[in-house]
């Protein structure tokens, strides 16, 4: 288990005295009523996230539903030595927003207003309690949408994304939430409300923009987002081609990523995953197969006619044992089904899992999936493994059961080599999931204490006192300074 | 001045900051110093160029991946790509804005430049994968690795990309490359004025048809035209373009520009060629909400410059004369966006903001931001901002 901080005995025995400042300051709202929790029963949702093996009740939660409302309980935050930890839905695979016992929740869910929406200029602006899907939703209607796809996208909201900085599997060809933010309004620890970017690209002066996203709340508060619109292509359609060996399907990624084709998503699924998946959406998914690839592209018909074909062509001198190209739209969605729910599969295969986010080079997925089966069979835990093969981003997702202790153990120790493994072939410990809690005290697997002094330097000019987000991150030892 | 320091290893580029560090001393960083009249002047008895760390040290086509030292030509990172049908994504602008020369790989990322294809693959700084670089304590760091995907720890490729060496001196840069396309072709459209050029634009940034490249030259020789750039497969360039020439008809007649044709009116675009600015004169970029240019344009004109459009609208490049006049119409014709005064003689450079100011907050986080990186101000003090 990870170690957390011990709790400020002087903020908690201040409880009373703080949540009745926080009423003063954000009074109940006209609908959703009162503003700030602090009874027992109801903290009980904000205990977790989608790390749920970590739970910590918080002192209090906040739920503002303005920027003024959240820089002024930062201010009250800032000086009363309060510890702060943001949330959006709670989604965070990581830890990301485990609250502390002397830790007062924000809660940016009643932020959840679409502000501006301006086609010409292909952009929205949105509170950060809107969640990711709700902006395609606002601007679909004119055959727009917003690019990065967290396979939370139902449930998370953009404030989160941007403080992890979510990728998809659409990020390929359109790229992370980093790349597709024009403006913020981030409130810091002191209270001040500051406008970073706007509605042009690449203002001129340090990137603000750029050093927030992905700062999992360490820098402080986003309460509004102005995203970019993208105009979506004719259609899309996918295909499936599956392989007789690992190596194989890695030689026809690289194969297809050499011809000059990008498609739009390149996911990779091993055996164990395409046996869960098959298991639970019946995708007809082949059961034979030892590694398989869904493969989408974009375009007119005739364009993804002619895209599939050449991918098809590619794949066959690799022997594929099956392939299909998708002929339709439902096709399409029949092949991403399985896909899309193989965190629903595995759930219902095992009690729990952990989803591992590290990234490889791709030419190293071979050597890594061999390593991971070994790993797997000497922590007696089964895994099961899908891979953003286009962009190195591996997701194994461990199997075990939260009820037996020692099987969590085991679990998190075969994580962390895993994420080991991933440093060792050249690349790192998280590719979209954020460190977090999680990931926290494996920083010097791939940082020197150099590097992460400066990170920790960094953090210390937005919040000298370390009061946002504390735990995450930064390993404790070093956090401490 | 004494003579560059120019060391051959990254070991010797720690060394010279770290004595710089204990001596007080600031230095002047740069690469191959083809933007020296880019910005602020800087005052450093010595300065520190990263030309002699030169070389590609990793390439992976099939990965989508390119390293190479700081001091690394453009031009060879740009041949060793084409070598293998790839390219880099932002389309940097070349240094013929400032007269020509080999501009180096660090400094076009230190400069954060992008050029056409911003609006569709992005900035210089989103494909810095990773970056080695020396703080102002002459210390050794990595951010980022040479993966595509990776949120390890806060972003430092994005925070110094674009500091312009103030922050840290870069050593080697890790980025993400694609394809480059099998053929492009531009839409030319001969539209009313700037305005209608913008709408066109818009019109086909909207569309399905993935437009890379979208200018209004509103002083072309045969009138006002809007550009629109497709880039793909050869067949599928054929199809759009001409999917796009119908949209666009409302805007004005049209013709379309082949290949050969399409790489030169980029590279123009790219550069600022089409202003055909005189040696004396100032150059300057805005950053602005795309539909935001034409008025830019016109309040430009009004005080005596001209200009063009990029970035469907968005980027204003602009000439004329050196003048704090001059400076301060387009300081005020580009707020609330963003400006950059790209060349222009040292007195106005020392005299001016060369970028806009921040609010106080702001500008106390930058402050924090930069000591921390840099506690004793010895990295290029004042070229962003005036003590800083």
């Amino acid at each position: 288990m990870i170690r957390q901080p011990e709790p400020k005995p002087e903020v908690l025995s201040r409880r009373d005295e703080i949540v009745a400042a926080l009423r003063a300051l954000v009074p109940p709202h006209p609908l959703s009523g009162e503003s700030v929790i602090a009874d027992p029963l109801r903290l009980k949702p904000y205990e977790t996230d989608g790390l749920s093996a970590y739970r910590q009740p918080p002192l209090a939660v906040v739920l503002p539903s303005t920027t003024d409302e959240v820089a002024s309980v930062l201010r009250f935050c800032h000086a009363n030595g309060v510890r702060v930890v943001p949330r959006g839905a709670g989604t965070s695979l990581s830890g990301g927003a485990l609250p502390m016992a002397d830790s007062v929740v924000i809660g940016l869910m009643r932020m959840n207003r679409i502000l501006e929406v301006d086609f010409d200029n292909r952009l929205a602006v949105v509170e950060a309690g809107v969640t990711n899907i709700g902006i395609t939703r606002a601007v679909e209607e004119r055959g727009f949408f917003y690019a990065p796809d967290p396979s939370s996208q139902l449930a998370c909201m953009i404030g989160g994304n941007v403080m992890m900085n979510s990728g998809g599997a659409h990020c390929l060809k359109y790229g992370v939430t980093a790349n597709n933010l024009l403006g913020l309004t981030f409130v810091t620890i002191e209270g001040e409300v500051l406008r970073l970017g706007g509605a042009h690209l690449d203002a001129a002066g340090y990137d603000w923009l750029g050093l927030v996203t992905g700062s999992e709340g360490q820098l402080g508060v986003v309460t509004e987002v102005t995203v970019r619109i993208l105009r979506g292509p004719e259609g899309a359609r996918a295909m499936l081609a599956a392989f007789g060996s690992v190596e194989a399907a890695g030689r026809a990624v690289d194969a297809i990523i050499g011809s000059g084709i990008i498609p739009v998503a390149l996911e990779f699924m091993d055996r164990p995953c395409i046996h869960a998946c098959e298991a639970f959406a019946h995708a007809g998914y082949p059961l034979d197969a030892e590694a398989m690839l869904i493969i989408e592209v974009e375009g007119s018909v005739a364009e993804q006619d002619e895209l599939l074909a050449r991918i098809r062509d590619i794949c066959a001198p690799l022997n594929p044992t099956s392939m299909k190209i998708a002929e339709s739209a439902e096709q399409s969605a029949a092949i991403w089904k399985g896909r899309k729910g193989a965190f629903g599969a595995i759930g219902r295969i095992s009690p729990d899992y952990l989803c591992m986010d590290g990234t490889i080079p791709t030419s190293e997925l071979p050597g890594v999936l061999t390593r991971i089966g070994e790993m797997s069979r000497r922590y007696g835990l089964a895994v099961a493994n899908v891979f953003h093969a286009g962009d190195g981003n591996l997701h194994p997702l461990i199997m075990f059961d939260a009820n037996d202790p020692d099987s969590l153990r085991r679990a998190e120790a075969f994580g962390a080599e895993i994420l080991k493994l991933c440093v060792e072939v050249g690349g790192c410990l998280t590719g979209e999931h954020g460190v977090g809690v999680e990931k926290r005290d494996l920083m010097g697997v791939q940082f020197t204490a150099r590097e992460l002094d400066q990170q920790r330097a960094i953090k210390s000019a937005f919040d000298p006192g370390w009061l946002l987000n504390p735990s995450k991150v930064f390993p404790l030892a070093q956090a401490a300074g | 001045m004494s003579a560059p320091l120019a060391p051959a290893e990254e070991a010797g580029v720690a060394a010279a900051v770290a004595e710089a560090f204990a001596a007080n001393a600031p230095l002047a960083v740069e690469g191959a110093g083809t933007k020296r009249a880019m910005l602020r002047p800087v005052q450093a008895a010595r300065t520190l160029s990263t030309r002699a760390l030169a070389g590609i040290t990793l390439y992976r086509p099939k990965e989508l991946v390119i390293a190479a030292r700081a001091g690394t030509p453009l031009a060879e990172v740009e041949a060793a790509l084409a070598a293998e049908g790839q390219m880099l994504i932002a389309e940097p602008p070349s240094a013929a804005p400032w007269g020509g020369g080999a501009a180096t790989l660090g400094g076009v990322v230190a400069a954060n430049l992008s050029g056409p294809r911003r609006i569709s693959g992005g900035a210089m700084r989103d494909h810095v994968l990773g970056i080695r670089f020396v703080n102002g304590r002459g210390e050794v760091l990595r951010s980022g690795g040479r993966v595509l995907k990776n949120v390890t720890g806060l972003d430092l490729c994005k925070l110094l990309a674009g500091s312009h060496g103030t922050l840290g001196v870069l050593t080697e840069i890790t980025l993400k490359v694609l394809p480059r396309p099998e053929t492009a072709a531009t839409l030319v459209i001969r539209v009313a004025d700037a305005a209608a050029g913008v709408r066109a634009l818009s019109a086909g940034l909207g569309s399905p048809f993935g437009v890379s490249g979208a200018a209004v030259l509103p002083d072309a020789a045969e009138g006002p035209l809007a550009l629109l750039r497709i880039e793909d497969f050869a067949s599928f360039v054929a199809y759009r373009i001409g999917r796009l020439r119908d949209l666009l008809l409302p805007f004005g007649e049209s013709r379309i520009a082949d290949a050969a044709e399409t790489d030169a009116l980029w590279a123009a675009i790219r550069d600022g060629a089409p202003l055909a600015a005189g040696p004396e004169e100032a150059l300057w970029r805005a950053s602005v909400k795309p539909t935001d240019g034409p008025r830019v344009l016109a309040a430009l004109r009004e005080a005596g410059l001209r200009g063009y459009l990029d970035w469907g609208g968005g980027l204003v490049w602009i000439a004329g004369p050196a003048t704090a006049a001059a400076h301060a119409a387009v300081t005020a014709a580009a707020s609330p966006g963003s400006f950059t005064l790209l060349r222009a003689p040292d007195a106005l450079r020392a005299a001016v903001p060369v970028i806009p100011e921040e609010p106080p907050p702001l500008a106390a986080l930058s402050r924090r931001v930069k000591a921390a990186l840099d506690p004793k101000g010895i990295l290029n003090p004042g070229r962003m901002r005036a003590g800083l």
